[in-house]
């Protein structure tokens, strides 16, 4: 089965997302995988190891528009008659997936956890991570777009060939007047390990010690919906029902009591460590590891107790 | 500035969620239906500050069946001029974008406005089926609008930050957080609601691209393992070499 693959490789290298998405395609057939920009040909080329045959690559324009980026996937889709496409269910994806899926009669399938069953069932998260849902396809064509964080990307060996493809992309339908990055940090949708705080902390100068041991451990920061409401944190931290939905491997709450609406964002995380003065706190019912204690104290502790940790390693 | 506001009903944020016939189906035994928070906070209350400050008129649109009709209300109460309802029920994003585009084709909109996403299924999919339909741009997950003259400008989510964009309209935009605070009717709202024209006009073609077939819920979770708070160490060593996530 011919699988066409989009990955975003703007900024020169290939992001976890797109090792996902081509290890995915790879799961279901043969990978041609299409990208646009000037990302150099060697990069591209290394997308092989994780099963890709083929890059199809337009170099005549940058960035993510979804109005360009929909001409271009489904130029590559009828080019190389691909039954499936996959994307990463990221900001991209969510832009460009929908349109496509117009323009192509395909079934969209967004948010996988799953490769496709026996009968082309797909799994997927719904009702905000409180159940999965499974979707049967009725077009011949069909989109998947991947929920991150729910495949190990996995190296396979090889290399892919480059070619390159006008994929027709035509004039954006946006323009970007700026672009703000917050300084530093790691990008909370895609962190592996996430460090969190709620209102337990009393106030936004006492987030040094969150920030202590986000830095120890290489993880991002996020915080509770009360936290962001109140302008303790910023909006971008905010992990929930409203705010961002993360899947980590390693989720550390402190200070949250763990309402519904906050662990709708973030059940999807492997492992879930939480930190309250209340044994009674609701999160403790999700939590695989769980800290009756002050996280005043045991934050600093658990600060240290990783930096020897990583001394002795 | 005629502006179209997509609704959605959805269980309330705290239902208990639960399946029935075979796991096939959605309970709906004791669940309370609201306006999706993104359509209601974000979509629908800048669409109703944007009529205040512009001039204009605010529809709302739905797809669904008669039981929609009081979260159709709520959102009235909130403020919309008038409400259109697609009488279809709502099984896939394409089939909803279908219908909520051949409703809106030709009629002058110069926004459409969608939450970014319903928290029951999650997909962040008809705000790009609907542009796509009509052939416009779209803003995906805007955390601002404002409107000067035939153009717009938004902030939008990217990985790991945001950009300012413009977009001439009409545009399709996916309203997320930090769009407009959330209003509460009051009763004037509420009893002005009751007089408002809620349109019903039949659905045009109803193709699923896509079906939920069946359902699951996760795994219940193991008691959670309580660790002395003074002994810091023995959670790390557990993290590596139990849980293996450091």
């Amino acid at each position: 089965m011919s699988v066409l693959v989009y990955i975003n490789s703007n900024g020169g290298k290939l992001s976890k997302s797109a090792l996902e998405a081509v290890t995915y395609g790879k799961m279901i057939g043969d990978v041609t995988v299409v990208t646009n920009g000037s990302t150099g040909d060697d990069i591209l080329s290394s997308l092989g190891a994780y099963g890709a045959q083929k890059v199809l690559v337009d170099r005549s324009f940058d960035g993510t528009d979804a109005q360009q980026l929909t001409r271009l996937v489904g130029s590559a889709a009828e080019a190389t008659g691909a039954t499936s496409i996959v994307f990463s269910n990221d900001l991209v994806g969510k832009a460009v997936a929908p349109r496509l899926s117009v323009r192509l009669s395909a079934g969209l399938v967004s948010g996988a956890t799953g490769a496709p069953d026996a009968d082309g069932k797909i799994k997927v998260n719904v009702f905000s991570g409180k159940a999965f849902g499974h979707v049967k396809v009725n077009t011949t064509k069909r989109i998947i777009s991947l929920l991150p964080n729910s495949f190990q990307p996995q190296e396979v060996g090889g290399s892919a060939s480059i070619e390159a493809f006008d994929g027709n992309a035509g004039a954006p339908g946006l323009v970007v007047k700026a672009t703000k990055k917050p300084e530093g940090g790691v990008p909370l949708p895609e962190a592996e390990l996430v460090v969190s705080a709620g209102r337990g902390l009393k106030g936004p100068e006492n987030w040094g010690m969150v920030e202590d041991l986000a830095n120890e451990l290489g993880a991002a920061t996020a915080c509770s919906r009360p936290v962001a409401d109140i302008g303790w944190r910023p909006h971008h931290e905010h992990v929930g029902q409203t705010g961002v939905a993360i899947r980590p491997n390693l989720y550390i709450a402190a200070g949250i009591s763990g309402a519904i609406q906050h662990l709708a964002g973030v059940n999807g995380s492997k492992v879930i460590v939480v930190i309250n003065t209340d044994a009674e706190a609701p999160f403790f019912k999700a939590a695989d590891y769980g800290i009756v204690g002050d996280a005043f104290e045991v934050l600093p502790r658990l600060t240290e107790a990783v930096k020897k940790y990583k001394a002795a390693n | 500035m005629k502006i179209l506001v997509c609704i959605s009903k959805a269980p309330d944020t705290t239902s208990k969620i639960t399946f029935t016939d075979g796991n096939t189906k959605f309970s709906e035994d004791g669940v309370q239906y609201i306006v999706n928070p993104y359509d209601e906070w974000y979509a629908l209350v800048r669409g109703l500050e944007l009529k205040e400050s512009l001039g204009g008129s605010v529809t709302i649109v739905t797809v669904g069946t008669s039981a929609d009709e009081p979260t159709i209300r709520k959102a009235l109460a909130i403020g919309a001029d008038e409400a259109v309802r697609i009488d279809a029920e709502a099984k896939d994003a394409f089939q909803v974008a279908t219908e909520i585009a051949n409703y809106a084709k030709g009629q002058g909109f110069d926004l459409i406005l969608t939450g970014k996403e319903t928290i029951n299924y999650n997909g962040s999919q008809v705000a790009g089926m609907i542009a796509e339909h009509l052939d416009l741009p779209l803003v995906s997950l805007a955390s601002k609008l404002d409107v000067n003259g035939a153009a717009a400008t938004c902030d939008k989510e990217i990985v790991g930050g945001l950009e300012i964009v413009e977009v001439q309209l009409p545009a399709v935009i996916s309203c997320a957080k930090g769009m407009a605070e959330q209003r509460i009717p009051n009763m004037r709202g509420i009893m002005a609601a009751r007089t408002k024209p809620l349109n019903v006009v039949a659905a045009s073609a109803s193709v699923l691209n896509t079906e939920f077939v069946a359902y699951d819920l996760p795994a219940p979770k193991s008691a959670v393992k309580l660790i002395d708070p003074e002994n810091m160490d023995a959670l790390v060593e557990l993290l590596h070499n139990e849980a293996k996530v450091i």
